[in-house]
C-alpha cells in the first residue's frame, strides 16, 4: 500500500505540474522576469498548492501518525548556514538559467528531448557531486534532515 | 516571446500538488521534496529504509506525461530557453544547489512553505532571489 500510495502521489505531483503550466521552461523563465514578458502563473501554483498543504499538515499534525508508515517525519532543522544559503543561491541561478528545477524536469524529460539527454543526467550529477562533498553523514537531503539535528 | 497568463489552470495544479504533499506526509510520513527523494535514491550511501517508496513516487512523476496525454490526448507544451553547455551548467547548478541547500521549490517551496519553516522561508527567498537576478542578468543586462 505504501507504494501504491507513493506513486499516486507522484503522479498527481506531475500531472499538477502538467495542468499548471510549469513543465514549459518558457513560461517559468517568464514568471522570472517582471521587466520584460512576465507571466504570473507560477505564482498562483505555488498559492495553490499551499492553500491545500498548509491546512493539511495542520490536519496532519493532530494525527498519531501515517497510515502506512512508523512516523511523520518533520524535518526537525531550524538552523540557518552557509550550506542552506549558498545552495540555495546555486539552485536559484540554474534555475533561472533554463526555468527548469527537478520536479518539472523529471516530467518533462518525457515530452522535452533535450531535457532527458542533457538537463537531467547533468543534475542527476550535481547532486552525486553535492552529496559525495557534504562535510558529515550523505544524507543532505530534504527528508534525511529530520535526524541531522535535534 | 509571451506565454499566456493561466491563473485559473495553475491554481488548479497547484491544488493537484498541495493533494500530493499532503497524500505522501498522511501516508508515508515524508515531505514530497523532489531533490531529497530522487538524491537519496542515488550514490553514495543509497538510502535503504523508503528506497521503494521513493522510486515509486518518482515513476509516478515520469507517468504523467503518458497517463495525462492517455487521459487528454495532448502533449504539455514546453519551449525550451536554454541549450547545450548552458543547459548542463543550469542541470549542474540545480542538482548541486537544491542537494547542498536541503530542499528545492517543492521541498522548501511548497513544504517548507506550508509547514512555516524559517529555513524554507529563508532558502525560498534566496533561490527566487538568485532566480530573478539571473533572468534579469540573461535578458536585459546583456547576457552571459
Amino acid at each position: 500500500m505504501g507504494v501504491a500510495s507513493a506513486l499516486l502521489a507522484g503522479l498527481l505531483f506531475g500531472i499538477g505540474l502538467i495542468v499548471s503550466g510549469m513543465t514549459d521552461p518558457l513560461k517559468v523563465q517568464n514568471f522570472l522576469d517582471p521587466f520584460g514578458t512576465w507571466d504570473p502563473s507560477l505564482a498562483f501554483v505555488m498559492g495553490g498548492a499551499v492553500a491545500v498543504a498548509l491546512p493539511g499538515f495542520a490536519l496532519l499534525r493532530r494525527r498519531a501518525g501515517p497510515l502506512f508508515a512508523p512516523a511523520f517525519r518533520w524535518p526537525a532543522r531550524e538552523d540557518i548556514d552557509a550550506r542552506l544559503i549558498g545552495g540555495a543561491a546555486a539552485f536559484g541561478i540554474g534555475w533561472g538559467l533554463a526555468g527548469l528545477c527537478p520536479g518539472p524536469a523529471l516530467v518533462a524529460a518525457l515530452s522535452i528531448p533535450s531535457v532527458a539527454l542533457v538537463f537531467v543526467p547533468a543534475m542527476l550529477l550535481g547532486m552525486v557531486l553535492a552529496r559525495a562533498l557534504a562535510p558529515r553523514a550523505p544524507r543532505a537531503a530534504t527528508g534525511g534532515a529530520a535526524h541531522a539535528r535535534p | 516571446m509571451e506565454t499566456t497568463f493561466t491563473p485559473v489552470q495553475s491554481l488548479a495544479g497547484g491544488a493537484m500538488i498541495g493533494l500530493s504533499v499532503v497524500l505522501l506526509m498522511g501516508t508515508l510520513g515524508r515531505i514530497a521534496g523532489i531533490s531529497g527523494i530522487v538524491a537519496r535514491l542515488l550514490p553514495p550511501g543509497v538510502e535503504r529504509g523508503g528506497r521503494w517508496t521513493g522510486a515509486a513516487f518518482v515513476l509516478g512523476l515520469l507517468l504523467a506525461v503518458p497517463v495525462h496525454g492517455w487521459a487528454s490526448g495532448a502533449v504539455p507544451a514546453g519551449t525550451m530557453v536554454a541549450a547545450g553547455p548552458l543547459l548542463a551548467l543550469s542541470g549542474l547548478l540545480v542538482g548541486f544547489g537544491a542537494v547542498t541547500g536541503n530542499g528545492c521549490t517543492s521541498g522548501h517551496g511548497v513544504c517548507g512553505l506550508s509547514r512555516l519553516s524559517g529555513r524554507s522561508v529563508v532558502a525560498t527567498g534566496i533561490f527566487m532571489a538568485a532566480a530573478f537576478a539571473t533572468v534579469l542578468v540573461l535578458r536585459h543586462l546583456g547576457g552571459m
